[in-house]
């Protein structure tokens, strides 16, 4: 510790800390720009000079290191006439373009110039102007704004990884662009709107839509991973009108990811339901609550009463509320149904039973930092769990070994130690040398290099992810998983790519097992089974049935099967119009009370920051009125909290959980034929990722083509498009050639309109070349 | 004024390293830590320049910050920070004028408007027959024989209208 003095008040400060941040803490705000806590330091900007007893000239607070008896002044005559200085010359090549800026309100430079800025400009010759890069859908640039603070271009090299922001051009020539001034693809690049001081960089899909001091800052948790990012969203006469991010170290620090920021866009998309809706002899018509309400509970009831408890099945979408899924469950195992599932995009349930109590990381995210070995299976981390793999990114950089083993080698925003590229079919094999290696076995080159890393690791960790949870081989790769963990002293996260997977399994919402792990009297049919059996009726919670599921085609089935269908809905989708009889408006997220547990299993409860539009209506409270029309007991709550508090409870009752053991699954055989990898966009994930137009202009988002390795182009006959599937339920795709995917295998995307049809994308696959 | 990105002429000129240049970067990369290839960017970016008669292309760019495995803006930034590294096509012969402060004392305002008149061209621009560019540049360290101006590796001092013209017409 230092002792200093800071405007006569005498401070300890942590050896090595920077005077801005020692004077932060004792309350002292300095001006400054280019300064920010997660970055490195760059000292570019100078409106942080102060005065430091002894020194000749005033030194930047954000780059001197406190030492023991150092005697600052932050406002002595020297130190503002200083800050007056620099803010001089901040202003000769900034625009006085305030009334048109959409930082206006918000600008670090319009605030500080208040207070350090003169009234009339000395300047009269020509100020600067600076060309504007288009840098894709989610960044407006005004680059004649920009005072070169450099905190966008050390924020995409050091956090996002990606080096795509420079600073080309000397002095009065330097100006921030990408290279060939071409789009930022990073999955983290909306951070810089936050980052950037001025109006140079801004958020375009909010761009001219409001102004900062008449919006309401309401917060949120975001549901579009498993990490539950807290935001604000900005509100505005009932719309929200853009999101950023609200701290908390623990979870998301004061970092957005792309998905999280800009998914709000889909919130007020055109094809919201807004009204309940009743299908009777001529089709479909709006209706009032209270009359599609006792329908839909007749419906219900008629199921149960004349085909029996065990002909009804309920499906949720993986980002609904923990209080949604403990409600559903409730009823349905209330009408005698044990069939509850939310598990739509997952291809294999052999190990159900195995599973632990919810799926997760099982620690903070920020003791992700800490860790010395990952090793990433069927895992596209990047752009699945953006800001984990920010924290697994910063372990690397402190020295960890990040290894993946997965079907396409995907282009990673750090360095791996070793890396396997196998079909989705290989890849348990694969775990399974990893685990023969550390066992002391005779073992491959990377298997054995990854057996090493992860021996000597403390804290080694499998991140087991989507691309492998939409497979037909989860059941093995998470059984071969679990004997690498075993032998390297190591655990296993599996992490689903749903909003809220672990709360659904936590609440109950999953057909073996009831609330927080309890004993399931009867098991019900997972996704698959339901498939083959279908039931009479269904209870549809917050799914959009043609994009939500990993076999579209046997969701549609399962729908055109069930006499009766009651489907709570935020958005119109054909399917449901086809095959429903009520569809129920719901509120989204945004919209209502809820909890989203995460990754860490953290609980963590929101409220609506808006309105639902028309008649929409929380999904708890939908399914509150339905117990109590059904005569079901307890459903008599009168706020989220109180079925929260029921879900705690029990939780809490519930104590200590055990699975069983891993079953021995056997290492799956190679289809014969090409193997299908099913791709799904990181703007593909939930229906309201799927409506915002921003994200789905992006460099992510879904593109109509399938990939192959050159060798299976050549096999193929090197066609432009392939036809893939067979019969009828074939797509014919553009085929683009691509080295970093595994031989054998053909990545096709899966949630969009073109393979719909197509059944689920795992395991063999007919391909051929198109006309 | 006006700041545009000044995106390297795009499609004209070489596009790949040659064999020779990628050996003579070898030599530059050798010199540093095996982890800090990029180390030797300035080097590689003159040797690219030489191969490429003179600029520097969006190609070569790219092509040097895959070598050295770095980003394209971050070798941008380099070769556009140097005065040195030329992002246009350059005549054979690039007239590098000291105009600065000892020179503009001793004359180089005349140096500039001999040059001008004689080529027919202003400073920062290329004869059309593709021989001369002229270019104005900062202190040479020369000053004892101010005027001065460089082509190619060398200097030549205490100019005057005449020794201009005799320089000049020895050049091809
Ligand atoms: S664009 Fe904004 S963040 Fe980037 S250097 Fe300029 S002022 Fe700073
Ligand atoms: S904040 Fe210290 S120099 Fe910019
Ligand atoms: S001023 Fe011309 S060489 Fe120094």
């Amino acid at each position: 510790m230092a002792t200093i003095e800071i405007n006569g008040k005498v401070v300890e400060a942590r050896d090595g800390a920077m005077l801005i941040e020692a004077a932060a803490e004792a309350g002292f705000a300095i001006p400054h720009f280019c300064y920010h806590r997660k970055l490195t330091i760059a000292a570019s900007c100078r409106m942080c000079l102060v005065e430091v007893e002894k020194a000749p000239k005033p030194l930047p607070a954000c780059a001197t290191p406190v030492s023991d008896g150092m005697k600052v002044q932050t406002r002595s005559p020297k130190a503002l006439a200083a800050q007056k200085a620099v803010m001089e010359f901040l202003l000769i090549n900034h625009p006085l373009d305030c009334p048109i800026c959409d930082q206006g309100g918000e600008c670090d430079l319009q605030e500080l110039a208040v207070g350090y800025g003169g009234d009339v400009t000395r300047f009269a010759e020509g100020k600067r102007v600076v060309g504007d890069p288009d840098l894709g859908p989610l960044i407006a640039t005004e680059m004649t704004r920009c005072i070169h603070c450099t905190r966008c271009v050390r924020f995409i090299a050091e956090i996002a990884g990606t080096r795509e922001l420079g600073a080309p051009g000397r002095g009065e020539h330097m100006h921030i662009t990408s290279w060939l001034g071409g789009q930022v693809g990073s999955e983290l690049s909306g951070n810089v709107i936050d980052l950037c001081p001025v109006g140079a960089l801004t958020s375009k899909p909010f761009r001219f839509r409001a102004r900062a001091w008449e919006l309401n800052a309401r917060p949120a948790v975001a549901m579009h991973d498993g990490l539950g990012a807290n935001l604000w969203f900005d509100t505005l006469r009932g719309q929200v009108l853009r999101a950023r991010p609200r701290d908390n170290e623990a979870v998301n620090e004061c970092w957005l990811s792309d998905r999280d920021r800009f998914a709000c866009a889909g919130l007020h998309s055109d094809d919201r339901l807004r009204q309940p809706l009743l299908r009777d002899r001529n089709g479909w018509r709006e209706a009032g609550w209270d009359e599609a309400l006792p329908r839909a509970a007749q419906l219900l009831r008629n199921i149960v009463d004349n085909r029996g408890g065990e002909q009804l099945a309920a499906l949720a979408a993986p980002s609904q509320s923990a209080e949604e899924y403990y409600l559903l469950q409730k009823l349905l195992r209330a009408l005698g149904s044990p069939h509850i599932e939310h598990r739509l995009r997952q291809g294999c349930f052999t190990a159900q039973e195995a599973m632990p109590l919810m799926p997760g990381l099982g620690m903070a995210p920020e003791a992700l930092q800490a860790g010395d070995a990952f090793l990433m299976v069927g895992c596209h981390l990047r752009k699945e769990q953006p800001l984990l793999n920010h924290r697994v990114r910063q372990a690397v950089l402190n020295g960890a070994a990040a290894m993946a083993i997965n079907p396409v080698v995907w282009p990673s925003n750090y360095p791996l130690a070793a890396e396997q590229t196998v079909a989705p079919s290989r890849l348990a094999g694969a775990l399974a040398e990893v685990a023969q290696a550390l066992a002391g076995g005779e073992a491959g080159g990377e298997a054995a290099a990854m057996a090493e890393r992860l021996r000597d690791a403390e804290q080694p960790l499998i991140l087991v992810g989507a691309v492998a949870q939409m497979g037909e081989y989860l059941g093995a790769i998470l059984a071969q998983a679990m004997q690498v963990a075993e032998a390297c002293g190591g655990r296993v996260a599996f992490l689903p790519e749903g909003g809220n997977s672990a709360a659904a399994w936590l609440a109950g919402a999953v057909p073996h097992r009831g609330v927080a792990g309890s004993h399931a009297p009867t098991v019900g049919k997972h996704l698959r089974q339901l498939y083959a059996e279908p039931v009479a009726g269904l209870l549809l919670l917050g799914i959009e049935p043609e994009r939500d599921s990993l076999d579209p085609a046997a969701m549609a089935r399962l729908l055109e099967a069930a006499e009766g269908v009651v489907a709570l809905a935020a958005y119109d989708s054909p399917l449901l119009r086809e095959h429903a009889d009520v569809i129920l408006p719901l509120a989204t997220w945004a919209e209502s009370a809820g909890t989203q547990i995460n990754h860490a299993g953290l609980w963590q409860s929101y409220r609506g920051a808006v309105a639902a539009p028309g008649e929409a209506r929380p999904g708890w409270k939908v399914l509150r009125v339905l117990g109590n029309l059904l005569d079901l007991d307890g459903f008599d709550f009168n706020a989220a909290d109180e079925v929260l508090a029921e879900l705690r409870a029990a939780v809490d009752r519930q104590g200590a959980f055990a699975p069983t053991p891993w079953p021995a699954v056997a290492l799956p055989d190679a289809p014969a034929s090409v193997e299908a990898v099913a791709a799904l966009s990181p703007y593909s994930v939930d229906a309201m990722v799927r409506r915002s137009p921003p994200l789905q202009a992006a460099s992510d988002a879904p593109q109509p083509c399938c990939r192959v390795h050159p060798a299976l182009a050549e096999r193929l006959g090197r066609p432009q498009r392939v036809r893939v599937g067979d019969g009828a339920a074939s797509a014919v795709l553009a085929l683009e050639i691509d080295e970093r995917v595994a031989d054998g295998c053909i990545v096709v995307p899966t949630a969009i309109a073109e393979t719909a049809l197509l059944g689920a994308l795992t395991g063999a696959i007919s391909v051929e070349q198109a006309a | 004024m006006m700041v545009q990105s000044r995106n390297p002429a795009a499609d004209q000129g070489m596009t790949e390293l040659s064999e020779q240049s990628l050996a003579e970067i070898d030599r530059w990369i050798a010199k540093y830590p095996v982890d800090q290839r990029q180390s030797a960017v300035m080097a590689a970016l003159r040797i690219a320049q030489e191969q490429n008669g003179g600029w520097l292309n969006r190609a070569l760019i790219e092509a040097v910050a895959d070598y050295l495995g770095m980003s394209p803006i971050e070798v941008e930034e380099v070769a556009t920070f140097y005065s040195m590294y030329e992002l246009k096509p350059v005549g054979r012969h690039k007239i590098c004028v000291c105009t600065n402060i000892s020179c503009l004392l001793r004359g180089s305002d005349e140096v500039v408007a001999h040059l001008e008149q004689r080529l027919g061209i202003r400073m920062g621009e290329t004869t059309a027959d593709g021989r001369f560019t002229l270019k104005e540049v900062e202190c040479l360290g020369a000053c004892v024989n101010a005027p001065m101006f460089q082509i190619g590796r060398d200097y030549h001092e205490n100019l005057t209208p005449e020794r201009i013209d005799a320089i000049l017409d020895r050049l091809d």
